[in-house]
């Protein structure tokens, strides 16, 4: 078997006395959808929050292989920030956070900041007007208007973020983690808000990122409906355990995860 | 009386106008009702009462004025604040003009205060009042603040966008300033004022106005820049000029910042505030005290002034050395010494610094830098889930916000000639923050505007110098009721889609 893109052993995270995640482990394939689901408080965002570095976790290994080049990073040993500009790992947020008085393109363009900074000469040469960082900004123009037309946002591309819907503004979020040119994507939520027609138009996207981008995509979800139609491996946590691990035909009949979503069948208990 | 008008209850009025006329009393008791003065051998209470009364007079019948407006009596406010307005213009303006003692006799008939300016408020709040009731806007309610703020962002919109032309016509301004005035010192003087707090303004927009790091305490940046190259100058066996000292000042000062910045890196808003201004005031105690080094309260004085290519300003410069005005006689036409000359060279030179920040800050909104900066200030979670390493950014904020402070206070010690800690007090943080506040967050000509307003103003209104400061908190309180982001609140895209499309078309 080769090596996934993301196995993570052992993860534990204490709040003090409180164990969030209790040795958990699971694995996230390469052009696959993983789904981690389970109830309210499962621990399945700080499980997200560990893996982009916003939290350390107390005991465990989470171990990132870039399969073009066959870099390996251990991401509990990396700080936050790196994760997303050396790992490259994208995330978005379960309450959204864009920049919302910046423009929906400027967004696209902040996520790019660590590619511009090496071509503007980290500013210096950028100020004087430097051919090579001109050439920059407009690749990655370019870059963020085929993001912006695959998400529906071209003509919305120079108003405020804050002025969008809130739809868009969950696809401006995932567009945006695209901009830094992710090997994974941690989406936290992404359907959560969305109506129907919105929510397909989710799928579509998230597939379209799966097969064209060649990239894993990670996924917090509650709706049912998105999770077991998109995601080709589901992950149930309940009180920061691992309860099952399958295809989303053996999640839907396992009983563990029934009994932890439905509870215990009354004659049982 | 207008359609709309409700019928009074002159009782109420009565008790609402009665009531201000009571907090005027109050106030006025206390501000203007006494006086001490210093008469030889001794100090002399005098007082004020003609002034208290007719304030409190004011303040009742303007409230009445503003109730009838508030009620709809339109009419009545137009005649009763135009024939104060008439009668006043006709009691101060002989004054104003003539400036003979009838002249002043007669206008203290009208108002007793001392300062024509206050008398001329007044008249400027009857001809208000009638304008307002004559043009019949209505009160703006509450529930109108965001469409107010939307106007107040167009009205930014159209600034901007004027700015285009505004910019370059003021700086085009600026430049004449010293031939317009032919070189009036005291214009000079003031111009040089208003150019360093606009420099100093420049410079914390960086930190405040785009990266949203409130500093309290960027006066201590000032000072280190100002100590750096004094100390430089004026010690024996240094001695080096301004332009050697400049780059050295902003280093150090620009390191200050640096140094200041990793111990807060974690702090935001309220506490990064209380922070900064601790640096600042530490600063400052440190300069104050550390007597060896920096000489304590007494402060550094004899700082030379800049030389323009090593000549010097002064009228007789001295063995081997040659004056502006000797060099400037034998190649172009004769000329005869004049202090005026190195007023109007610091002025160009302060020029040149502030618009070498301008230019900074302009560029580096649309650079990578730039933008983080920005993004930090909306959301520095998101930030880091981008791959922005946020104490970078936060600490090349500081470091230059600082280094702009630091080359401003360099050359606020080169300008003055003495330095001591009296001049890096908080106020001057508070004032330089109040400049980037009032002109509007990141608005690189609402800073102009409001060095303008603040700096500029108190100087028109030096009659008035005890109450300088609580025009100024006035003036505050008015901005923040109705322009709460600033005279010129309006944010443009560092870059649009629309823009770059019509730059790829042929």
């Amino acid at each position: 078997m080769t090596r996934p893109l993301l196995e993570v052993e052992h993860l534990t995270i204490r709040f003090g006395g409180l164990v969030a995640v209790n040795d958990v482990g699971f694995r996230a394939e390469d052009r696959r959808i993983t789904a981690v689901i389970g109830p309210n408080g499962a621990g399945k965002t700080t499980v997200f929050n560990c893996l982009t570095g916003f939290y350390k976790p107390t005991v465990g290994r989470m171990r990132l292989l870039h399969t073009a080049t066959g870099r390996e990073f251990l991401l509990e040993r990396m700080e936050g920030f790196r994760i997303a500009a050396e790992a490259h790992v994208a995330r978005t947020f379960q309450n959204i956070r864009l920049f919302p008085k910046m423009t929906v393109l400027e967004n696209l363009i902040v996520a790019q900041h660590n590619k511009l900074m090496r071509a503007s000469g980290y500013t210096v040469l950028g100020l004087f007007g430097y051919r090579g960082y001109r050439r920059a900004e407009h690749a990655a123009i370019d870059r963020a208007r085929y993001w912006l037309d695959r998400t529906g946002l071209l003509d919305r591309a120079d108003d405020a973020a804050e002025g969008l819907p809130y739809g868009g503004q969950r696809r401006l979020e995932i567009a945006r983690a695209m901009c830094i040119e992710p090997v994974m994507l941690c989406l936290d939520e992404p359907a959560a808000g969305l109506n129907p027609r919105e929510s397909e138009e989710l799928n579509a996207l998230l597939r379209f990122i799966r097969d064209e981008h060649k990239i894993g995509v990670l996924l917090i979800e509650h709706d049912m409906s998105v999770v077991m139609e998109i995601s080709d491996h589901i992950i149930v946590l309940d009180y920061g355990r691992k309860i099952a691990d399958g295809t989303p035909a053996e999640i839907r009949n396992d009983p563990a995860v029934i009994r932890a979503y439905l509870g215990e069948p009354e004659e049982a208990a | 009386m207008t359609p709309d008008a409700r019928p009074l209850d002159y009782g109420a009025m009565a008790k609402e106008a009665g009531l201000t006329a009571f907090v005027v009393a109050m106030l006025a008791i206390v501000l203007v009702g006494f006086e001490l003065r210093d008469i030889p051998g001794a100090i002399a209470l005098y007082t004020r009462f003609p002034d208290v009364v007719a304030a409190c007079l004011i303040g009742f019948f303007g409230r009445i004025a503003v109730i009838l407006l508030r009620e709809g009596y339109r009419g009545a406010v137009v005649i009763g604040g135009g024939v104060v307005a008439v009668l006043l213009l006709i009691g101060l303006l002989p004054e104003t003009l003539f400036g003979t003692a009838t002249a002043r006799a007669i206008a203290n008939r009208f108002m007793p205060f001392d300062a024509p300016v206050v008398r001329w408020c007044v008249f400027a709040a009857a001809v208000f009042l009638a304008l307002r009731a004559a043009i019949g806007r209505r009160k703006v309610r509450v529930e109108d603040m965001k469409a107010r703020a939307e106007a107040a962002d167009r009205a930014g919109a159209r600034v901007q966008h004027i700015a285009r032309y505004a910019g370059p016509a003021a700086g085009l301004a600026a430049v004449a300033l010293p031939v317009a005035f032919g070189g009036d010192q005291q214009v000079m003087s003031v111009a040089i004022l208003v150019m360093t707090y606009i420099m100093l303004g420049w410079g914390l927009n960086i930190v405040v106005g785009l990266a949203g790091l409130l500093d309290l305490g960027y006066v201590a940046f000032y000072a280190v820049g100002a100590y750096t190259f004094s100390l430089l100058a004026t010690t024996e066996g240094i001695e080096w000029s301004f332009w050697v000292c400049l780059p050295l000042a902003g280093a150090f000062a620009g390191l200050a910042g640096v140094l200041l910045g990793f111990p807060v890196l974690r702090l935001r808003g309220d506490y990064l505030a209380i922070v900064t201004l601790g640096f600042g005031e530490i600063v400052r105690v440190v300069i104050q005290n550390w007597y060896g080094f920096t000489n304590g309260a007494n402060g550094i004085s004899g700082i030379p002034l800049p030389t323009l290519f090593g000549l010097s300003w002064d009228e007789d410069p001295g063995e081997g050395k040659v004056a502006f005005w000797q060099w400037f006689s034998q190649h172009f036409w004769p000329v005869q010494y004049s202090p005026t000359y190195e007023k109007i060279y610091l002025f160009y030179v302060i020029l040149g610094l502030a618009l070498i920040v301008n230019w900074f800050a302009l560029r580096a909104r649309r650079m990578p830098i730039g933008r983080a900066w920005e993004a930090l200030r909306e959301d520095e979670i998101a930030c880091r889930s981008l791959g922005i390493n946020p104490t970078n950014t936060k600490l090349t904020a500081f470091g230059v916000g600082a280094m702009f402070g630091g080359f401003a206070g360099s050359f606020f010690a080169t300008s003055q000639g003495f330095v001591s800690p009296e001049s890096f007090v908080f106020i001057e943080s508070a004032i330089i923050l109040a400049i980037v506040v009032l002109g509007g967050f990141g608005s690189q000509l609402g800073v102009v505007l409001a060095a303008l307003l603040l700096i500029g103003l108190p100087e028109a209104f030096r009659e008035i110098k005890d109450f300088r400061m609580l025009a100024f908190g006035l003036a505050m309180v008015g901005i923040m009721l109705w322009r709460p982001a600033g005279l010129l609140a309006h944010r443009e895209p560092t870059v649009t889609l629309a823009g770059k499309q019509r730059a790829a078309k042929p």
